[in-house]
């Protein structure tokens, strides 16, 4: 644990700028994984549209940066603040009618739609034009602005994912974890057992909301462009799901490992194609649909729980 | 003299015309065992989910130690004393049996550490700590049934409802869980209303007997009074019970 920590920070002195970009990516991947794992694999309360808190994180953020000259580690606050009442709203919506499972999902599907189609016409940020943040000089270090190296990135990324990891493992092994297992496993024993289940079912949503939001910010600044299209599309959505179910939902491993084990492998292939000079669209897509589909079948818990039995951890 | 723990009033609760309690009244005395009795579909679990909030009542009232409790949620009615156990069992099975009770024990106290300490203790009162790190999902159907005892007198209740636990249990086990009951009634005072259609339990633990019928209560007294009287032969012991 220590020796995995201590490799990702020794990373950059070691691996070329390739191998860099690829694991920032990682890190992002497991800092949206874990925060969509609250809501899901703790609480069982299944989101299909957490691009939304993406979008919404990173739009706030370049915005403020944008119009104002407002830096992201002060635009953040405010990020999380939006995602925490859009969040607090689709709660609010599902849980004070009972609405619950596949309708849930639903309501989040259609939130981020609705997001996505308002940002298309919301002019003050570009539209469906996009919003750009001024790419400064690469070598020039300025973390307050978040302006700087892929270097910086990944050190970012690496402490908002381990600080994520860190949050995660509290809540899980507080009376909150127990709360939202028991939520997940049986509601109604749950309820008998005298937990408030629609305060804690709202908790799960405001944390992995906020958490989602932290990603969307430095989403913005590493990436510079954003696009309602591109950034509140659903598939980014089953992007972010996709690691922990790999991984192992309800685990606190399983979104990292998942994370990395997608990207390293639609990598290799992506990269494999290219050495046979073939080029076919779309291939990423569906390694994923392949990568979900043997999981499901082989390992329905996940990858993370068998090894963790083997290791006996 | 005894005062009412738990003081039914008249509740009643139809489902779509169909009366399943019809203006039910009892009182559970603080310390006492009282079971209800009666025939499938008699309105037992119906008056048991009316007592713990899954449902509102249409009419009536359910006071817990004098305090109005009808119509709060069934966490506000676990907090305001009353733990309940579900016939149909309701485990949470990807935690393990610790867990399971764990969550219960975290009713009566706020931190992780001492939940665990008091869940481990009433896992041991039920014989159940040698399966305390096992999946609930691993657990057989007497198991499970144990384990909601386990979950719900880990929450601290000053009234326990257990709804069918003796059912599917051997009879060595029932009179192993009637001791259990025995003591914790003797020891700490709990006060408990069951549901249960072992008679062989009911006789041993229960000092009151509530005999429901289509949803109305149409008997009630000891066990021997209960037993012998003409309307709760005919509609539910049959005659050889004599």
């Amino acid at each position: 644990m220590s020796g995995l920590f201590a490799l990702l920070l020794a990373l950059p002195y070691v691996a070329n700028s390739y191998v860099l970009s690829v694991a920032t990516l990682i890190l992002y991947f497991a800092l949206t994984g874990q925060a969509w794992n609250v809501m899901m694999g703790f609480a069982g309360q299944l989101s299909l549209g957490h691009s939304l808190y993406v979008g919404v994180g990173a739009y706030t953020a370049a915005a403020l940066f944008f119009h104002f000259g407002i830096g992201p580690w002060v635009g953040l606050w405010l990020a999380i603040l939006l995602c925490v009442a859009l969040g607090a709203t689709i709660g609010l919506l599902a849980f004070r009618v009972g609405i619950s499972g596949v309708y849930f999902a639903l309501l989040t599907i259609a939130f981020a739609e609705f997001t996505r189609i308002g940002f298309d016409h919301f002019n003050w940020v570009g539209a469906s034009g996009g919003l750009f943040i001024k790419v400064a000089q690469r070598e020039h270090v300025d973390l307050l602005n978040l302006r700087g190296t892929p270097v910086m990135f990944y050190y970012v990324m690496l402490c908002l994912a381990a600080g994520a990891f860190g949050v995660c493992s509290w809540l899980f092994r507080s009376r909150a974890g127990y709360y939202w297992q028991a939520i997940r496993e049986n509601e109604e024993a749950a309820q008998a057992l005298g937990i408030n289940t629609f305060r804690w079912k709202m908790l799960a949503v405001v944390i992995s909301a906020a958490m989602t939001a932290v990603a969307g910010v430095f989403f913005a600044f590493y990436y510079n462009s954003l696009f309602p299209e591109q950034i509140f599309h659903i598939s980014r959505s089953i992007e972010i799901i996709l690691g922990p179910i790999i991984g192992g939902l309800g685990t606190l491993f399983g979104p990292i490992l998942g994370a990395a084990l997608l990207a390293v492998l639609a990598d290799a292939i992506t990269e494999g194609l290219t050495l046979l000079r073939l080029e076919i669209p779309g291939v990423k897509q569906v390694f994923y649909g392949l990568c979900l589909l043997v999981v499901v079948i082989f390992l329905p818990h996940g990858i993370w729980p068998t090894i963790a039995r083997k290791l006996r951890l | 003299m005894n005062i009412a723990l738990l003081e039914v009033r008249r509740i009643s609760k139809a489902f779509r015309g169909l009366r399943a309690v019809d203006a039910v009244s009892f009182d559970v005395a603080e310390g006492a065992i009282v079971a209800m009795i009666g025939p499938n579909g008699a309105g037992k679990t119906t008056c048991f989910n009316l007592i713990a909030g899954v449902f509102a009542p249409d009419a009536g009232t359910v006071r817990l130690a004098g305090r109005d409790i009808t119509g709060l949620r069934p966490d506000q009615v676990c907090h305001a004393g009353i733990g309940r156990t579900f016939q149909v069992v309701k485990p949470f099975p990807q935690m393990t049996v610790l867990d399971n009770v764990v969550v219960g024990a975290l009713n009566a106290t706020q931190k992780v550490a001492t939940a665990r300490r008091d869940a481990e203790r009433v896992l041991t009162l039920l014989h159940m700590d040698a399966k305390a790190r096992e999946l609930a999902a691993s657990l057989t159907l007497p198991e499970r049934k144990r384990l909601e005892v386990a979950r719900a007198m880990a929450t601290r209740p000053r009234l326990l409802l257990l709804d069918e636990v003796m059912a599917g249990l051997r009879p060595t086990e029932i009179d192993e869980m009637v001791a259990v009951f025995q003591r914790l009634n003797r020891e700490t005072g709990l006060t408990i209303l069951l549901i249960e259609h072992v008679m062989r339990a009911v006789m041993a633990l229960a000092g009151e007997v509530v005999v429901l019928h289509h949803g109305e209560k149409i008997a009630a007294g000891t066990p021997s009074e209960v037993v012998r009287d003409p309307a709760v032969l005919e509609c539910y012991l049959g005659e050889e019970a004599v």
